[in-house]
């Protein structure tokens, strides 16, 4: 799954520290999701979601169907 | 800057006070099973009753480290949950593995000495260790 999480992070000038904070999650979740390593579970999607205002599948799109 | 509303003391500082917790009653169930052992004879000469109550307080302390470990996981989120789900499937599979097989060394008399647990223990802690490394390695 592709997810645009660092550039949305980069854009609010925002450290992964800051983000994971906000999300309340460890610094390396957010790092191995912005990596495609790991993908973040449904509630933790809308959680990104509703910190940036956007729709989900504005932040993560799943490649398959790309 | 566009800064985040990141709370101080949030999160992370709960999921340090649960590891910090745990080591606390880790190190008391260390403690008073390192004295169940070695206080007989050594710390007191006789007495069954002290030593009962001193196995009493390990066992104790043991429920309190586990419930402190499931506190502390119950406050991981999900990658470091998952690290830690496949760690412990690891030291599972190996514990239940090798554990087996030494027994059957043991019983079949292919190893010269007794077969004790805290080998088995030994080994489960190292592989716990290996799995937890290698979790953080691989989504690093």
């Amino acid at each position: 799954m592709k997810n645009r999480l660092k550039v949305l992070r980069a854009e609010r000038d925002w450290t992964q520290a800051q983000l994971a904070e906000r999300l309340e999650v460890s610094r390396q979740t957010v790092n191995a999701i912005e990596k495609g390593k790991f993908d973040p579970s449904l509630p933790l999607a809308f959680k990104a979601a509703r910190l940036f205002g956007m729709a989900i599948e504005d932040i993560f799109q799943d490649e398959a169907a790309a | 800057m566009n800064e985040p509303n990141a709370k101080p003391g949030g999160w992370a500082a709960a999921n340090a006070r649960n590891t910090l917790l745990l080591a606390y009653w880790t190190g008391a169930w260390v403690a008073t099973q390192a004295l169940a052992v070695f206080g007989p004879g050594r710390l007191w000469s006789s007495g069954q009753t002290l030593t009962a109550l001193v196995l009493l307080a390990n066992v104790a302390t043991g429920v309190g480290m586990i419930l402190a470990f499931r506190r502390h996981l119950n406050g991981l989120d999900e990658l470091q949950k998952r690290i830690q789900l496949e760690a412990m499937a690891l030291c599972l599979g190996v514990g239940l593995v090798a554990g087996m097989a030494f027994s059957t060394l043991y019983v079949t008399k292919l190893i010269p000495f007794d077969a004790k647990i805290s080998h088995l223990v030994i080994l489960m802690g190292l592989t716990y260790l290996a799995g937890i490394l290698l979790g953080h390695r691989k989504y690093q």
